[in-house]
Order: C-alpha cells, then structure tokens, then sequence
C-alpha cells in the first residue's frame, strides 16, 4: 500500500514542492532506464565492480604481491581459481585489487577531461568571434595528434606512472568533448529562451552556467559513458607499452602486457584479465546506451 | 512611451547584407494597445528584437519612457520597464528548468522581494493555479505554456508589453483564452501593448492603432476602427485587408 502510495507520488503531474518535483523527474528518468534491459545488466555489473573495488582487500584470497617461484604459471586450480602468473602470484587476487586502479583511471579522466571540454566548448559557442576561433583552433590542434601517441609524449615527458597516464588521457580525450558542447550550445543561443532569460537582465555568466550547461550536461554524460571503454582500453595500451602503472601493481592493461611471452603455452595469465576489461567496457557501453535513452533531449519522448 | 524613428535594422555584414526594417516610424501613447500587422518577413518582429537589443546591427531612434537606448546593452531600468511574450510558447520556456525555477530566477534578477508569494500571486493572475509551480514545459499544453511566459513577462511588473504573435502557435480556441487574459491584464495594470501579428483580426479586437508594414516599411498608420470598416488609404493595406476577409469567407 505505501509503495503504490510513494509511486503515484513520485509520478504526480501537480508536485506540490521543489523536492517532489526534482524526485519525480529522477524517478521518471529511472524508469525509462530501467525499461532497458541491456543497460540495467551493465549497471549491475559496474556495481560489482565498484563492491569489488570497495572490499579487495576481503575479497581476495591471497596478497596480489606475495611471490612463489615454485607454484609459477599455474593453470586454473582449486588453489589458484584463476592461475598463477609468471612470479607465481595468484591472479584473481591481482584482478580483485586491479579494479581499484582500473576505477580510479576511469573516474578521474570522467571527472577531467568531460569539465574541461564543456568549459571550453560552451564558452566557445556562446562568445563566438575571435573567442571561439582562438578555442576551436586549440581544439584542432590536439585532435590533430593521434590521442595514444599524444599520451605517449605526455608520458615520456612527465615520466611513467598511473597518475601521469591518467592525466595524460585526460589531457588528450577533451577535445571531442569541446566540440560536442560547441554544437550543442550553438543551437541552443538563440533559442526564445536566452532571449527571454536576457530580457530579464541575466549576465553572460548566469545563462552559461544556468541555462547552457544543464542542456549540454546530459549530452555529455552520455558521450562519456559510451567513451569509458576507449579510456579503459587505453590505459590499458598505456599499461602495456609499460608507460602506465609500473610493476608490482596490479593494473588489467599492465597484466596482459606480462603475459605476452607465454601467450601460446600458458593462455590465461593474459586472457583473464583481458577478459575483464572485455566485460567492463562492455558493461559502460551498455549503461551509456540506457542513459542515452534518459538523458538525451533528442530522443525524448513526446 | 515608445517612440521609434526612422530605424533600420539589419542582419549580416556587407556585402550580404539584409536590410529587415527601413526608415520605420512610430509612436505608442501610456496605456495604448498597438499593432504591428503585415505579411511574413516584413519585418514586425524584428522592430521588437531591436526595441529589445536583440537584433543585429540598428541606427535610427529608439525612446521607451522617455529615455533612448543605444547599442544592443539595455539598462537594468529598461528590463523593468519592458518585457516581452514570445510566438512559440514551446521555444521561450527552459526545457530543464520547472516554473518554478523561470520565476524565482525572473523575480531574483529583477530584484524582487518575498519571491515565494510573488510566484503564487503571478500565477493566479494568469489563470494557473498553485498545482503548476513545480511543473516542467513538457508537462504543459501550449496554452498553460503561454500563460507561463505571460507570468515570466509580468515578474518584473513591466509598463510596456512587448507581444510577438502571442497567439499564433495556439490552436484557435486557446487563442481566445490568452487574448483575452491579455486585455484583463492590460486593463488592470495598466499596460501599454505593442503587439505583431499577421490576424487582422486579431489585431482589431485587441489594437486601439495599428501600422501596416511591407518588405521592411511602414505603408500606413491607421486606428481600428478604420480597419474594421475596410476603409485604409494604401492599396497594399486594401490588398491585405481583401485578402484576409476573401481568406476567411473561403474558410467559413
């Protein structure tokens, strides 16, 4: 009875308060995605992946550091679910506490590079003239190089290491990122709306920030849901050319690039933890699918 | 309260200029409703974009309340004084933001006080009850639309209501409504209208004056009742006129 009750709430076509409002729009919204059946299979497992995260340190069954030349290359076993690498270390612990590093990659460049393109890509719509020219050459110029061999120079020149392979990334995938809210805000700055919003006396800064970024945001988000697998596969590539985490840590990309030398003979210590990133990059494919479905004002119902 | 003297307004640079409005002259008397009628791309709407600062380039004179304005920049004064309603009451409302949020921004920027019992008091005198506060655009029909943007217009309890075809993206018994909301609220508060339309008759219900535009200029002024017995002195404004009445006799 109150679960019908709190539904036909959330769903009010006459919310009585701002908070109402807000919920419904958020339930409304979840709804639609939850209709998805593929996207809601992604989040499930990205949740996985965070819980995996979170608990490493309980989840996995040995140290990802502790050593056992004796017990080197193990195939799957009893003792070792998913193997042993090359300095006998079990790799599903190692895969366990690689997700940490794997998310940390992955949220920091969501967090980096999509602020800096919308920053950049909104002022530069909404200025227009020599404002946007001077921007949007920047912003040629760096999809111009190559995105892995331009980290790769960041890298070598800032030195190997996680987080300079993360900032690296972050300083190469913005671009698209500029574009996409360029676009977006070129449409949107003549729209009644600005106009209106103008009338009333609103600055510069008030309709870029309240009025343009909400419509650029979604479009954003979902841009980068659907990129997140490319960020994870290069920071993989990174990882493997050996400008990424350095050894012991256990990073996916890193991983495959140590068991290169026994591809043929001993399959999996390359093979699993390819196998994750296979099923995380798929897993963000299929949550950025179902946000689409939310959050794009293009494919909005009505 | 509105004196407009010889403005051209233009779009674009040389050589691909477009010349919208051409020597256009006129003026709108405190508590006067006035119209701005003529074909598409005569240029009607583009006389209240530039009033407004909304339009490209301009020169000639523009004096609201007695005071004249200059560039595209307008004085918060200004704000307070005119505002405008849009054609398309689905283009001129935030899709993201509720109405809420458009009228407490409004209300903010113009510098109001007790925001919260404006927002009631702004809804109820557009005809919308307390129930649409909290919704968003595409909870409402075009008409509950308009009446937003109406409310968003009033926020700033403006003297001069600039209207852009208020009416023309509305089916025709919402038409009705919102005129009609229109004129109450005009005689009310008060207000001085300037209103642009291409309904004839639209325009003699509501327009006390009116001026007759064609490829950018003023053909003829002439009072209502003019326009209703048929009797203007241009032949364009007699083209118009038989047009719209043979158009509506076809209809009916």
């Amino acid at each position: 009875m109150t679960e019908l009750t709190t539904r036909a709430w959330l769903l009010s076509d006459a919310p009585q308060t701002r908070r109402q409002a807000k919920l419904g729009a958020l339930y409304q919204g979840w709804l639609t995605f939850r209709a998805n059946k593929l996207a809601m299979f992604g989040l499930v497992i990205l949740i996985l992946l965070v819980l995996m995260a979170i608990f490493a340190p309980w989840l996995s069954p040995q140290s990802p550091f502790a050593q056992n030349l004796a017990d080197r290359l193990k195939p799957p076993s009893a003792a070792h679910w998913l193997g042993t690498d090359a300095l006998g270390r079990d790799i599903l612990s190692r895969l366990i506490h690689g997700s940490r590093i794997t998310l940390f990659i992955v949220g920091t460049v969501a967090l980096i590079a999509p602020v800096i393109g919308l920053f950049i890509g909104t002022v530069a719509g909404f200025a227009g003239g020599w404002v946007d020219q001077v921007l949007m050459r920047i912003t040629d110029i760096f999809l111009a190089f190559p995105k892995l061999i331009l980290a790769l120079a960041f890298v070598a020149a800032l030195g190997p290491g996680i987080g300079n392979a993360v900032l690296a990334l972050a300083i190469t995938s913005w671009p698209p990122y500029a574009r996409l809210a360029r676009a977006e805000t070129l449409t949107i700055r003549h729209a009644d709306y600005i106009a209106a919003a103008r009338l009333q006396g609103a600055g510069p800064l008030r309709l870029l920030i309240g009025h343009v970024w909400p419509l650029c945001i979604s479009s954003l988000i979902v841009r980068v849901a659907l990129d997140m697998a490319g960020i994870i596969l290069s920071a993989a590539g990174l990882g493997f050319l050996g400008l990424g985490a350095q050894p012991p840590m256990p990073e996916w990309g890193a991983m495959i690039s140590d068991g290169r030398t026994y591809i043929l003979d001993f399959w999996w210590v390359a093979a699993v933890p390819g196998m994750a990133i296979f099923i995380v990059s798929l897993a963000f494919n299929l949550l950025g699918d179902g946000l689409r479905d939310v959050l794009d004002p293009k494919g909005a119902k009505e | 309260m509105l004196k407009v003297e010889n403005l051209d307004v233009w779009f674009g640079d040389l050589p691909e200029r477009v010349h919208a409005v051409r020597q256009a002259s006129f003026s709108v008397a405190a508590g006067e409703s006035f119209g701005l009628v003529g074909e598409s791309g005569s240029g009607k709407s583009t006389i209240l974009r530039a009033i407004t600062g909304l339009a490209g380039g301009w020169s000639g004179r523009i004096e609201v309340a007695g005071e004249a304005v200059s560039g595209r920049h307008r004085s918060r004064a200004f704000h307070k004084t005119v505002q405008m309603v849009f054609q398309d009451p689905y283009a001129s409302l935030h899709p993201r933001h509720s109405v809420d949020r458009v009228l407490s921004e409004t209300l903010h920027l113009q510098g109001m006080d007790q925001i919260d019992a404006r927002i009631t008091r702004l809804l109820d005198s557009v005809g919308l009850g307390r129930g649409f506060r909290f919704r968003y655009p595409h909870q409402l029909s075009g008409g509950q639309r308009q009446r937003v943007a109406i409310a968003r217009a009033l926020a700033a309890e403006p003297r001069l209501l600039l209207l852009d075809e208020p009416t023309s993206a509305l089916d025709v018994s919402v038409q009705a409504e919102i005129l009609n909301l229109l004129s109450d609220l005009r005689k009310d508060r008060g207000l001085t209208f300037v209103m642009v339309s291409h309904d004839l008759a639209v325009v003699a219900h509501m327009c006390d004056r009116l001026a007759v535009m064609r490829g950018g200029e003023v053909v003829e002024q002439m009072a209502a009742p003019v326009l209703r017995s048929g009797q203007a002195h241009s032949a364009y404004a007699r083209d118009l006129l038989a047009a719209s009445s043979s158009y509506r006799r076809e209809s009916a």
